[in-house]
């Protein structure tokens, strides 16, 4: 018990002076770097409460892709990025208010909510004891059965967001040389091929 | 304290979003900080959607966690994907010069 409070305890701090410093950072670069140690902690807090499964993928969708691809964003755009940090400090007293007054209605919340009784009784899904099936097994014979749709609608996005980003940063250059197969089949021999009589002795 | 439950994964949660709100502010002018922001306010989404599925071993919340997860990354690549275009086409993505369709 003494060591699963450490773990938490260090993980979540971890994570909010990871998540400070996503916010603050001076450089965009530093950013995204404390975003992915925000990541790596969420994770471990993630195997802490049991769902490894959550967790690892947590890692490699959100730091092998997400954070990745802010990385490639953030140094391949050349942008002066202390002109975009000037009015920092004016928006600091607005934003912390909010941010207080936020913090606050969550922390009442939590403080003064309660499971209902009955919610044991009333589980969509239950979980199977982990001694009988492991966490991704039992993710995984919800998520096929019952979430398929949802699971099928979840790919689709995916792909439209690919397609959408393939499409928005494509811009196809002059001067290229590219293959264009309806230019090759549609070719004839008259345009084509041209057949010359050579007389003996001269040349073309 | 030392007895980890459910409110203290909700702390966890509610700190990280608020967070996530005060980085949007804070960061007024650099769009590419304010998507990492709505990063951080899934990832507190994401931790409550666990906290609560864990606590009343209940399946569906990590199921959900996947899809919040899946919606992220499109949401991600989407918006990385317009400042790139804005970029290439501005030379700037400076939150108040994104004013074309002010009109």
């Amino acid at each position: 018990m003494i060591i699963q409070a450490f773990a938490f305890y260090l993980f979540a701090a971890a994570l909010v002076a990871a998540g400070v410093m996503v916010i603050s950072a001076r450089n965009p670069v530093h950013s995204v770097l404390f975003l992915i140690l925000a990541f790596f902690n969420a994770a471990g807090l993630f195997v802490l409460m049991g769902a490894e499964f959550i967790a690892m993928i947590l890692v490699i969708v959100y730091v092998g892709a997400v954070a990745v691809l802010f990385l490639f964003v953030v140094m391949m755009l050349n942008i002066n990025y202390t002109e975009l940090r000037q009015g920092f400090l004016q928006y600091l007293p607005i934003g912390g208010l909010i941010g207080l007054v936020l913090l606050a209605e969550l922390v009442l919340i939590v403080g003064s909510w309660v499971v209902a009784p009955e919610a044991s009784v009333k589980l969509a899904s239950p979980a199977p004891p982990l001694d009988r099936i492991t966490n991704t097994h039992a993710i995984g014979n919800v998520l096929y059965t019952d979430y398929i749709y949802l699971f099928q609608a979840a790919g689709v996005v995916l792909l439209i967001a690919m397609i959408g980003a393939i499409v928005l940063t494509h811009r196809g250059r002059d001067g290229v040389r590219r293959q264009r197969i309806s230019q090759q089949v549609n070719r004839t021999r008259e345009e084509s091929v041209e057949l010359i009589k050579v007389e003996p002795g001269s040349g073309i | 304290m030392l007895e980890i439950g459910l409110s203290h994964y909700l702390t966890v949660g509610a700190i990280m979003f608020t967070l996530g709100v005060f980085g949007i502010f804070l960061n007024r002018k650099n769009v590419i900080i304010i998507l990492m922001s709505v990063e951080l306010i899934l990832l507190s989404v994401n931790i409550n959607l666990v906290a609560f599925s864990t606590h009343l071993h209940d399946l569906v919340g990590q199921v959900f966690a996947l899809l919040v997860l899946a919606i992220a990354a499109a949401e991600a690549a989407i918006g990385l994907a317009i400042i790139v275009v804005y970029f290439r086409n501005r030379g700037t993505i400076a939150v108040e010069d994104i004013n074309l369709m002010k009109g």
